[in-house]
């Protein structure tokens, strides 16, 4: 009983935080062009910088070739707006065709007998390290916090992501299509994240989302200053004076470069892999993720942003983002928190149940996140909880805006909401078939498509993907 | 202060009863009078003067009991000198009980019993040999009122965690209980030799040693973390040679050999929503504790998050959802830890007699949607404030007032 509450304490303490994943396009992401959902990525747009034109570790994801499916007489929750009884939603080649009462599907198309069950978007999580710590949880699995220097923005999350990890189907079933990993939060700037589609494959490369860009993990708190207190940051001061610093310099290698890429005159500059990341927050390209607790400290956070002229996409955990929900509705910074993770540190110490409600209240953005292997298989469990838990407090929270919590909203915190995290024609066919009330404890994702491709189907063994790791190791 | 309030009768109508030790009554009344069940039933008289608690078309149960955590004992995690439940090194530390370690003034209390929960274990936490874990109810200004009994039982470690106090290996590991054990034995057989300093050195100080006996006479049970399937069975095996009234923690490949479990006889200690793999777990999964319970296993659900104990719903509806009955879930978190631990006849039912800790909710305990409308801990209506309710109130509307 102890070694279980041990090892969800070591989790909440070594790897907890929040990292950045980059939009579609700077700032603008909400209107970026729908990602193609057949081909890879543009070019190099999975890594592209404004230092080098030449690719750098592109995506090679590839739609999975899979029959047109129609889902016939669910409830199907649209997160639009629209909870339709007797629903239908038809999907072909990765994209959603038709939503509705009345819908029409060609021949060939798969029919699902949804009677009883409903549809919902695919769940997104804006804040895992799956694949960074893998199970079965060694030191050998320990790639998500390079806690060798306080600011390490070179280091991207995908090129520790094991795309073996047995946790990525665990997460499947529980009807996650997307996810971002980031780096922990030892670091005050932990590194660039990932984002993935949650399907299997031999390498990273063929999960990341086409056209996604890269996000910055930056990390507020106690994290940083206990990490670094023999050798500084040690204190919440030196935790902002080591942010300022970074982008004091990001700022002049910005300016060097775009001088450069202006006139080519004499050499290019030098290439500073670090400098690079924090380039491109200021450039708009990437955006800021950030472990946050405490609403000062969030306050503090806001002013750095302004400071350096970029935007805090999210604040990733915010257990206190209610005591401040007004600035973060004004800001136009999203929180993904959780439904009621608190007390484990001092900084969690006044999570409340209302928060995600509470932010919602005052024209925010919440997301439920969960920056863990278990939580992020019932996201809906705990959006639910955090909705009912709203309205007992007298708030206003209806059940889209719930849903939302863990599809559309999180899609915007990642610059994909033009791609994913709705079901509306032309969005890409990720979709969640579950056997009850999503909001409900007792609701299980029975079907998982994925980009119009069916991942997981609970009663059939053929579509229950299993991990390297797994195979003879099953009793 | 205690006198007063059990003096106290308190007249629960209307509602949807599930006693637990029965099946469930419509239209009942759920009568408490001086801290304890009078009656229960559609045929309950009420007598004058009581005070009414109006439940149509609500449910009442006993109040849930979460057998896992550091309730009382841990406030902040992080927060060393707010930690009381581990006596730091002492791999063998039979002889500590962690009563006298409880903080009744605790926020995780009333943060969790205003979910449902009235009645949690608190557990040492340690090496090979944890100590003695109580039982307490979530109410009461001092340790000795919110014990409900002490000790419960002997906390023993047989995984993967356990394995440096047997010089790194498992073997090792059980060859060290053996010694304890023996010596503990050898001990209470030559307690003359031992003042004499006659007897070699023994494996543990002679107080520790003291409290296993009640465990090696089969008076105090004796919990056992074990998770990977040869664990479980060791655990098994020691419990026979030793005749230990056995308690099995965790147990996430028990499934494995469910019958093995059932036919000892052993309850077992289930947190259901685990399923992520180790080395010491490959087998985990979800349908764990559905399939111990279809064994016969006696089995009890857990949340082991102390800070989150007040989850132990959302636990047992996550069992229902992968196997178990709903029936078997309420009393996985009611009547059967309160069997496990020895005090079912007092507690985990809905019963004349019992200790009145009785929830009224909304509905389903195990749904989101449902809601707690009162709590009662030994016949006593709980405040559902907690810190948690007055940090909303204060922030509910910005700016908050200071």
């Amino acid at each position: 009983m102890g070694q279980l509450s041990a090892a969800l304490l070591l989790v909440a303490l070594t790897v907890g935080c929040a990292s950045a994943r980059a939009g579609q396009t700077g700032g603008g992401a909400a209107q970026s062009s729908p990602a193609p959902a057949q081909s890879p990525a543009r070019g190099a747009s999975s890594g592209d910088s404004t230092s080098v034109d030449r690719p750098q570790y592109p995506s090679t994801y590839k739609r999975h070739p899979n029959p047109p499916v129609v889902i016939r007489n669910a409830t199907i929750m649209t997160a639009t707006g629209q909870e339709i009884q007797g629903g239908s939603i038809l999907f072909r080649d990765g994209r959603i065709v038709s939503v509705g009462t009345s819908v029409a599907a060609p021949a060939d198309a798969v029919v699902v007998d949804g009677t009883g069950k409903w549809v919902t978007p695919g769940v997104i999580d804006t804040h895992s390290h799956i694949g960074v710590y893998a199970a079965p949880g060694t030191w050998a699995e320990s790639d998500g916090n390079e806690a060798t220097n306080p600011v390490t923005a070179e280091v991207w999350a995908e090129h520790s992501v094991w795309p073996q990890d047995p946790q990525i189907p665990l997460a499947i079933a529980g009807g996650v299509t997307t996810i971002e990993v980031l780096p922990g939060s030892a670091n005050l700037i932990g590194g660039r994240s990932a984002i993935l589609k949650l399907v299997p494959a031999r390498s990273v490369q063929e999960m990341k989302f086409p056209g996604a860009h890269y996000g910055l993990k930056m990390a507020c708190g106690e994290n940083p200053k206990r990490v670094y207190q023999n050798r500084g940051p040690s204190t919440r001061m030196g935790n902002m004076a080591g942010y300022r610093a970074a982008f004091i310099q990001a700022e002049q290698y910005r300016q060097k470069w775009d001088k450069w890429n202006k006139d080519h005159q004499g050499d290019a500059p030098q290439r500073d892999l670090k400098l690079e990341s924090l380039a491109e927050v200021l450039r708009g390209n990437i955006f800021v993720q950030n472990h946050c607790y405490r609403a000062d400290e969030m306050m503090q956070m806001i002013d750095l942003a302004h400071e350096f002229g970029f935007k805090i996409r999210s604040f990733h955990h915010a257990v206190e983002a209610y005591k401040i929900a007004d600035v973060l509705a004004r800001e136009g910074t999203a929180v993904s928190v959780w439904a009621d993770w608190w007390g484990f540190k001092e900084e969690a110490m006044d999570g409340i149940y209302e928060n995600a409600a509470l932010v919602q209240q005052a024209g925010g953005r919440p997301v439920i996140h969960s920056d863990d292997a278990s939580g992020i298989q019932r996201l809906n469990q705990e959006a639910a909880k955090a909705m009912y838990h709203g309205r007992r407090a007298g708030i206003q929270v209806t059940r889209d805006q719930a849903l939302r919590w863990f599809t559309a909203n999180p899609a915007w915190v990642l610059g994909l909401d033009s791609i994913v995290g709705t079901l509306e024609p032309g969005k890409m066919a990720d979709i969640v078939l579950w056997s009850g009330d999503p909001l409900s404890v007792y609701a299980r994702a029975m079907q998982v498509y994925n980009d119009g491709w069916l991942v997981y189907d609970r009663n059939d063994p053929a579509h229950q993907p299993k991990m390297d790791f797994t195979i003879g190791r099953e009793p | 202060m205690i006198a007063f309030l059990l003096a106290q009768t308190i007249a629960i109508t209307g509602g949807t009863v599930y006693p637990v030790s029965g099946p469930k009554i419509e239209n009942a009344t759920v009568l408490i009078r001086d801290g304890r069940i009078a009656a229960v039933g559609t045929n309950v008289v009420v007598p004058a003067g009581a005070t009414r608690i109006d439940a149509s078309g609500k449910w009442v149960t006993p109040g849930l009991i979460d057998g896992a955590g550091q309730m009382g004992l841990r406030e902040i995690s992080a927060v060393q000198n707010t930690n009381e439940s581990t006596l730091r090194g002492d791999e063998v530390a039979a002889a500590f009980n962690v009563a006298e370690g409880l903080n009744p003034a605790s926020t995780l209390i009333p943060v969790t019993r205003v979910e449902g929960v009235t009645t949690t274990l608190a557990v040492p936490n340690g090496d090979l040999i944890w100590g003695q874990a109580v039982l307490i109810d979530l109410d009461g200004a001092t340790i000795e009122a919110m014990v409900a009994k002490s000790p419960v039982a002997m906390v023993a470690d047989l995984s993967e965690a356990s394995k440096s106090t047997g010089g790194g290996s498992r073997a090792g590991v059980v060859q060290r209980l053996r010694r304890v054990f023996n010596d503990a034995l050898e001990y209470s057989r030559r307690r003359t030799d031992y003042t004499r300093a006659q007897m070699q050195e023994l494996a543990a100080p002679a107080a520790d040693l003291d409290a296993l006996l009640p465990v090696l006479r089969g008076q105090l049970p004796l919990i056992v973390v074990a998770n990977r399937r040869s664990d479980i069975e060791t655990a098994l095996r020691i419990a026979r040679e030793y005749k230990l009234r056995l308690i099995l923690s965790g147990a996430a490949e028990g499934w494995e050999i469910a019958a093995e479990i059932a036919a000892a006889g052993v309850p077992v200690l289930v947190q259901p929503m685990d399923n992520i793999p180790g080395y010491d777990s490959l087998g985990i999964c979800y349908e764990n504790a559905g399939l111990l319970a279809k064994a016969g296993v006696k089995v009890s659900l857990v949340e082991t998050q102390t800070e989150n104990s007040r989850n132990v719903r959302q636990q047992a509806g996550n069992a229902v959802a992968y196997g178990m009955t709903w029936d078997q879930a309420l009393r996985a978190v009611t009547l059967s830890p309160a069997e496990a631990f020895g005090v079912g006849s007092q507690y985990g039912s809905l019963e004349a007699g019992k200790v009145a800790n009785v929830v009224v909710w909304t509905g389903d305990p195990f749904e989101f949607s449902t809601g707690v409308e009162h709590v009662f801990i030994r016949g006593k209506e709980m405040s559902l404030r907690s810190r948690q309710t007055e940090l909303l109130e204060r922030y509910k509307t910005l700016p908050p007032k200071y």
